[in-house]
């Protein structure tokens, strides 16, 4: 057994668990950590696929950041209401309707669609196209544009949310 | 070198590591009691050994003695889990700071880095990063309010300051053009230090350092007036040991850090043309990186005995009216030195 299918089942058993767990606890900040567990996991599968970068970000935006705000938000509002949809029923057949079809998507893709055939065999190429330098390079030339667009896009988001936060402008 | 000799390398330099890391917060603790005594004109710790050297572990025995108290209101698991998270982040970060040239051992080059990574630097935000929940978890299981206000009060403040922070961090890679600690000290070799290129990062830079690692003039999360005693008001015995050690933990890993990125690092200026042989050159490296981050702690120590706490607007302010504004015209003055200057 290679050193890497060691460390892929060890991540992908973390990540699979912890997504279980997350979806079944009752307390939401709970399954808040249960979510980052997961991200920690994932950030692991990637690093096994040879994407370095992807590997950090997922730590430092999802599991660094965004994650910080929701315990914040779990924190404060305390809620307590997730006994009140278990008793809706139809919400319930709503749910498992999604819930089908999403594991109906993931059976197509698994066993129909057969990902991996497509999969680049140049290791050698996939460990260069995960570095910083090879991702920077391709953002800062090809994808300027797209780039550029998501900053302006997040500068608008923020401004929007301070006006939102703000009461009144002196 | 094969897979096994790389791993045995690996233990050993984690052990040293882990050994000095422990070491080192011992004394830290007894020299900002000594400093902070002398600072007051106090005597300070004088009983326990030579001029009470042996304090800090008797304060360790006591507190490893001491029962150990959960509220009723708290969350027992998260509760526990809180100081483990802090200690995980501390030791861990310090992995793939550098602290000395490569060494020749047993006829193998060996880099004394823990783990000689190209994502370094990245690395270390990422783990930074995670040294919230900590904090935030502790507030928020002890059940009481005083803990959770300190809680929260340190996110915010260590999201503020992670900003500023990163931005600083932007300036030296652009100079190293690496991620790599390793590339990122030998950028520096002779007086070529980013402090001294780039001040206005390596202030940015240190004074966020001072707001994550939650000290004064930022130890908000901890003030005692207000909030009786912040995050860790309801731990007590080894648990509360547990952030104790984690504060200073990570004095000490943001002072190696600094001088890893700011202060040449292990880096003697012009050793290299003194004609020392490897043994040797190995050795002052490594003993002027001890003597930069001993200068650098002291300063932590002096800063906290010398400026009163900030209130928390002040720290809301500086952080994101001053702070963040002076790390980004920092790039722009890397990038100057880089186009003009040809650095």
């Amino acid at each position: 057994m290679s050193l890497q299918l060691i460390l892929f089942i060890l991540f992908g058993t973390i990540s699979a668990i912890s997504s279980v767990l997350m979806i079944t606890r009752t307390n939401a900040l709970i399954s808040a950590l249960f979510l980052i567990l997961n991200f920690a996991g994932l950030s692991g599968l990637y690093l096994t696929l040879n994407a370095q970068f992807i590997a950090v970000t997922q730590v430092i935006v999802y599991a660094g950041a965004i994650m910080v705000l929701f315990l914040f938000v779990i924190m404060l509002l305390k809620p307590e209401h997730e006994k009140y949809f278990s008793h809706q029923p139809k919400l319930k057949i709503f749910a498992f309707f999604i819930a089908f079809i999403v594991f109906i998507q993931l059976v197509f893709m698994i066993f129909v669609s057969h990902p991996s055939q497509g999969n680049n065999a140049n290791v050698a190429a996939s460990v260069k196209a995960g570095t910083i330098e090879e991702i920077g390079k391709q953002l800062y030339t090809n994808y300027v544009l797209p780039f550029e667009a998501a900053g302006y896009l997040l500068l608008a988001a923020t401004i929007g949310a301070i006006v939102l936060a703000k009461k009144k402008f002196e | 070198m094969n897979i096994l000799q790389i791993i045995i390398f690996t233990i050993v330099k984690i052990l040293i590591v882990v050994t000095i890391i422990l070491l080192a917060v011992t004394y830290l603790v007894y020299f900002e009691r000594k400093i902070s005594a002398w600072a007051q004109n106090r005597i300070g710790p004088n009983r326990v050994g030579w001029h009470g050297a042996l304090q800090s572990f008797a304060d360790v025995l006591k507190l490893l003695l001491k029962e150990d108290i959960v509220p009723d209101a708290a969350n027992k698991p998260i509760h526990t889990l809180a100081p483990i998270i802090a200690l995980f982040v501390s030791f861990t970060t310090y992995a793939v700071i550098p602290f000395g040239p490569n060494i020749n051992v047993f006829g193998f080059s060996v880099p004394l880095v823990v783990a000689d990574v190209n994502i370094g630097i990245l690395y270390v935000l990422a783990l930074t990063s995670l040294g919230v929940y900590a904090i935030t978890l502790a507030g928020w299981s002890s059940g009481s309010k005083y803990s959770l206000l300190g809680g929260i009060r340190s996110s915010a403040q260590m999201i503020s300051y992670e900003i500023s922070m990163g931005f600083s961090i932007g300036g030296v890679l652009l100079l190293s053009q690496s991620l790599r600690p390793v590339e990122i000290v030998q950028a520096q070799s002779g007086w070529m230090w980013n402090a001294i290129l780039q001040p206005v990062g390596f202030i940015t830079f240190l004074v966020s350092a001072f707001a994550e690692t939650n000290r004064l003039p930022f130890d908000l999360p901890e003030a005692e007036p207000e909030l009786v005693g912040g995050y860790h008001t309801e731990y007590s015995s080894m648990k509360f040991a547990g952030f104790f050690l984690a504060e200073y933990a990570n004095m000490f890993i943001a002072s190696a850090l600094i001088v890893t990125l700011y202060l040449g690092g292990w880096q003697f200026p012009y050793l290299d043309h003194f004609g020392l042989s490897n043994g040797w050159f190995a050795v002052i490296s490594v003993i002027t990186f001890a003597i930069k981050v001993a200068a650098l702690l002291f300063f932590f120590i002096w800063v906290r005995w010398s400026i009163p706490r900030f209130r928390y607007d002040q720290l809301m302010n500086l952080g994101w009216k001053v702070m963040f504004p002076l790390s980004l015209l920092n790039i722009i003055w890397v990038a100057v030195l880089i186009m003009v200057f040809k650095l």
